[in-house]
Parts: C-alpha cells; structure tokens; sequence
C-alpha cells in the first residue's frame, strides 16, 4: 500500500520561481519517510502541495490511492499536518484549537473531546488545556500543534522541521513520540535539514535539492554512500567473474569502465593493487560526479554555521 | 467507501463548529463588536431624533425618530454584518489559522456558509439591540412582520459575502477599512436612512435609485412603518440577486484559492 505518491510535481511561484522540478515520490504506508534538504530546496513546497496549502502547476498527487484533485475529501481526510510555522489562532485555548480542529474534520464535539483529552494528556499539555495559545512556551505551542494534527486520527503525519528550533531534551522527546506513533500504523514523512535527525528516525529518505529528488533510498544505503567516494575506471581485461573485493564494492558499467566505491579512509593504491591482483589494469580514472556529496558537504557546512542558534 | 451521507454529515459538523466558532469570536470581543454599534446608535437617536428631529417635523406622516429608526437598524445590521466577517476571515488569513480549515476536507462553501452565518449572526444581534434602544425613543410598530424579518436577514447575508470577498482580496489590515469607508457608509448614509427620498430635487432621486441600499432601507422601513419610497419587489429582487451573484463570485475566489492559497 502506497501512503503517498507524487508523480511530476511542478511548482512555478507567482513570481517566476521554480520552485519543484517534477518530483516523482513514493512512500510506502507505515514508512518513517525523511524529506532532507537544505534551506530553499523546496521541502515546504512539496509539503504544502500535498496538503493543498500550495497550488501546484502540474503533476500529480494521490493519498493512499485517493487523487488529490477527484477526491480531496477522500485524501484529505487522511493527512494530518504540522506545518513549520505557528499557525494557530493566538486568541483561543489549546482545548478550542484542538476541538475545532476535530469538527473541521466532521468528528462529532462528544467524540473530540475523548480524543483531546488522551493527545493533550500525551504531549503534556492537558494542564494548559484552557491557556490562551500565544500564553504557551515554543516548545509547547510545537506539541499543540502535533496534538492538533492528531485529532482527527490520521494516517499520514506530515510534519515540517518539527523540530526547528526546539532545544535538545524536547527534541529527543518528540523523536520518542514519533517514533511511538509510527510504531502504532502512522505512516510519517517529516523534513528536516538535519542529517542527524533523519538518521535517528527516518528508514527510508529523500534528498532534495533545488526542487529535485537527488536520492531516494534507505538511510543504510545513503549513510553507506555518504561514507564512500565514487570512482569511474577505465579499465582493460575485465573478468567474466568480477573478483570480490572485501573492502570495496565494485561494479561493471560497461564493457571498460568499472565503477568502484572506496571508504574515505581507505587509500586509493589499495583499490589499484587489489585489481591489478586479478589481472585488471587501470588505464585511467575520474571522480563519479556526485551530487549527493556536495549536498552533504553544504549541509554539513550549514550546520556549523548555525550550530547555535540549532540546539 | 465513503457515502454521499456519511459526507453530508461531515459537512454538518464542520458547519457547526465553524458557526460556534464564529460566534463565540464576536461574544467574545463584545466590547468591540457589541457595544459601539448600541453606543453610536443611541447618539443618533438622541441627537437627530431627539434634538434635531423636533424642529424638522413629520416625514411621510411619520415623527423624524419614528422614520429614521428603521434606517438606523439597518444601519447598524450593515455595517457590522459586514464588518464581522470582512475583520474574522482578514484575521484568520493573517494569522494563518485559516489554514486549519484549508487542510481540512471541509468544502468551501461550508468555508463560506460559516463565516457569513457569523456575519449574519452579528447583524441580527446588533440590530436587536439597536431596536432595543429605539424603543427607548419611539414606538416601531412592525406592520409587516414577516418583511421585516426577511429583509433583515437578506441584508445581513449579503453584507456578510460582501465582507467575505473584502477579506479574500484583502492583503494588510488597511484594505479591510476601504471598502466601508469609501462606498459602504456613504451609500448607507445617502441611503434614504435620514430623509425620504421626496425631499431630495429629482435629478438626485433619480440618481439615488441606483443605490442598492436605498432598496433595503426603505424595504426594512415598509416593513416597520408600513411605508416605503420604492416598490418592495425590486428591493427582493436586488437583495436575491446580489446575493447569488456576490456568494458564486466568493465561492469562485474560494475554489481558486485566490488570496489564500500560494
Ligand atoms: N510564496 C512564495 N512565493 C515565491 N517564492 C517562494 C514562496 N515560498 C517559497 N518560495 C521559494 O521557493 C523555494 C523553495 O522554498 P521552500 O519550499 O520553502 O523550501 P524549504 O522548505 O526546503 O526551505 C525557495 O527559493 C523559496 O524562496
Ligand atoms: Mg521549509
């Protein structure tokens, strides 16, 4: 069963910017599904499309097999948001916020108030359940906005940067209840542009750049290549058999090029003396370009930027 | 599968919170919905009825108080109607909460539906009040109840998706102020609610039968009074077409998401 599935997503913003280059997506119900990115990649674009926040220019979105656009009740019903920024009426309680919330979603008020009563139990902010919203800590206005994207019991949370900003030991809590959640049948697709978070939730992840999908693999896969450099060789006398190389892993582009993926510790004379061990020759060499380790590179680079101002 | 009914009943709820809503926000902020409407009408009353309105004498057979009272209801239905809805959606755009309801499955004319009935809830009370204190001052008769009734709700109505299409467009807190300062209180004011349209030259009558609110003003006021400058079917039929044209146009802006949706 697929949770959500995008297919040519295409964002042309008012003023000309392009801000998704169609975007092909899949995500499997049950997922714990990361949407990494940098500033600007256009995460909050694609989430927005797909809760209908955004108009998109072209493509294609489905909520567990429901079309965004032949049946928006049928899909809607099944997304629970928490969008990046606080967008709650700062005039109401944290009860009304949540209860009304549930009725925009038809759930009768007898209902509703069973349910508020367990999530706002769950997040701790029961006791505030009659504060005035813009009365809430960050942290706590975060957790409301997690209990109202809940009420109505979705299948899909999304959540964006839920944890921008928040300070360390809320984050790891919040990384818990997620977690909880998910474990429960939530299939979750939250953004980040934190490695470290994607890595501790995420199973599976996307990586977004400048409005296109750069990799979509498993958090394994991607940590692997993150880890490795990627080389093209021109070889000669290739094998029929590809020898196994204990601590390379190497595959056959064509019939004289081999690609190679080598630790980053590893010096490449091992790579050069392991083949040439079983008669393969090395004419020549280039980096594979790698989109994905520049990425990295500029998120690593972000990060000790705003080192700060992130925990 | 989801049932056509099963729908419905979504809708339903969705429609009751959004009017609860709705009106517990215009309660709520009483001191700023509520009360200057009943405060500036009572001025009116004292002032023009009171005062002023002995020395001008009878109009149409009726006190000045007596004729005017009508149009100061109206005047106050208008207004707020108008107001409540124009201030709650603008808000609610501004400080982004609209986007509760637009990730919701709620249709957008229940969107529409709920805030108007905000709106003509607003209306309704002020105008309740504002008779409240006009019997303070004078005696309404109510000769036609059920116009009266009728023609009060259809002005709240359409004065409620007038403030809805204000706000869709509105991008800072200054465009919700230009629409009722510049073309709502002047046509309201030249509407008919301090004089009858006799006492005006006939090039000027004649030009002032192009404002729709003259229509409901006298339409509210043969209601009342039993007396009116203007056949009350064309008052019926501006109200009914207005309202269609103007709640298609909003739900048009709504389906498009014209000012709400990036
Ligand atoms: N409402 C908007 N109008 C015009 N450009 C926008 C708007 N929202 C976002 N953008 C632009 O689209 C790009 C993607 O933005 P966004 O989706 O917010 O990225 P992210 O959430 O990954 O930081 C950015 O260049 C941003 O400036
Ligand atoms: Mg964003």
């Amino acid at each position: 069963m697929t949770a959500l599935a995008t297919k040519q997503l295409t964002k042309t913003y008012a003023g000309g910017k392009v801000a998704l280059h169609g975007i092909d997506l899949t995500v499997d119900a049950g997922a714990f599904f990361g949407l990494l990115g940098p500033n600007g990649a256009g995460k909050s674009t694609l989430i927005g499309i797909v809760s209908t926040l955004v108009t998109k220019t072209a493509g294609k979105v489905r909520v567990f097999g429901h079309d965004l656009d032949l049946d928006p009740w049928a899909a809607k019903s099944q997304i629970g948001l928490v969008p990046q920024e606080f967008n709650f009426n700062t005039f109401e309680t944290v009860a009304q916020i949540v209860l009304n919330q549930a009725g925009y979603y038809g759930i009768p008020r007898r209902v509703a108030r069973q349910r508020a009563e367990r999530y706002l139990k769950n997040l701790g902010l029961w006791e505030r359940r009659d504060s005035v919203s813009r009365t809430l800590s960050g942290g706590m206005k975060r957790r409301l906005m997690i209990a109202r994207a809940l009420i109505h019991e979705p299948r899909l949370l999304i959540l964006d940067e839920p944890t921008a900003g928040v300070d360390i030991e809320l984050r790891r809590s919040m990384w818990d209840f997620l977690r909880h959640i998910n474990d429960q049948g939530t299939t979750i697709i939250l953004t980040t542009h934190y490695l470290e978070e994607a890595e501790s939730l995420c199973r599976d992840i996307a990586i977004i750049d400048d409005g296109r999908i750069i990799e979509n693999t498993d958090i394994k896969t991607l940590l692997r290549r993150l880890s490795t450099h990627a080389f093209l060789l021109d070889v000669t006398d290739i094998p029929k058999e590809l020898p196994e190389l204990p601590a390379f892993s190497l595959h056959q582009v064509d019939e004289t090029t081999l690609e190679v993926e080598v630790p980053r510790e590893r010096a490449l004379t091992e790579v050069f003396a392991a083949l040439a061990e079983h008669g393969i020759t090395v004419s020549s060499m280039r980096n594979k370009s790698n989109r994905l380790e520049e990425l990295f590179v500029r998120l690593l680079k972000w990060h000790g930027e705003h080192k700060e101002t992130a925990e | 599968m989801i049932t056509p009914s099963e729908r419905l009943r979504t809708a339903a709820v969705s429609l009751a919170t959004l009017v609860r809503k709705e009106t517990h926000r215009y309660l709520r902020i009483w001191m700023q919905t509520l009360l200057p409407p009943a405060i500036t009408m009572t001025l009116y009353f004292v002032i023009f009825g009171g005062l002023i309105g002995p020395r001008i004498g009878p109009m149409e057979g009726y006190s000045y108080m007596e004729f005017i009272a009508p149009g100061i209801i109206m005047l106050a239905v208008i207004t707020n109607s108008y107001g409540n809805v124009v201030s709650s959606f603008f808000g609610a755009k501004f400080q982004r909460h609209i986007e509760e309801l637009l990730v919701s499955p709620t249709p957008n004319i229940v969107i529409l539906l709920g805030y108007v009935a905000g709106g003509v809830g607003r209306g309704l009370l002020t105008g309740a009040i504002v008779t409240g204190v006009a019997l303070f001052f004078t005696r309404l008769p109510v000769e036609h109840p059920v116009i009266t009734i009728s023609v009060v709700v259809l002005t709240a109505t359409l004065f409620s998706i007038g403030g809805f299409i204000n706000a869709i467009y509105a991008k800072k807190f200054d465009d919700i102020a230009i629409i009722p300062t510049f073309i709502l209180t002047p046509l309201t004011y030249l509407g008919g609610v301090f004089y009858s349209l006799s006492l005006l030259p006939e090039f000027w009558q004649t030009v002032s039968l192009a404002n729709p609110i003259l229509y409901m003003v006298n339409a509210f006021r043969y209601g009342v009074l039993g007396t009116a400058d203007i056949h009350i079917a064309v008052a019926y039929a501006m109200m009914l077409g207005f309202i269609v044209l103007f709640g298609m146009f909003a739900l048009y802006l709504l389906n498009r998401g014209t000012g709400l949706r990036a």
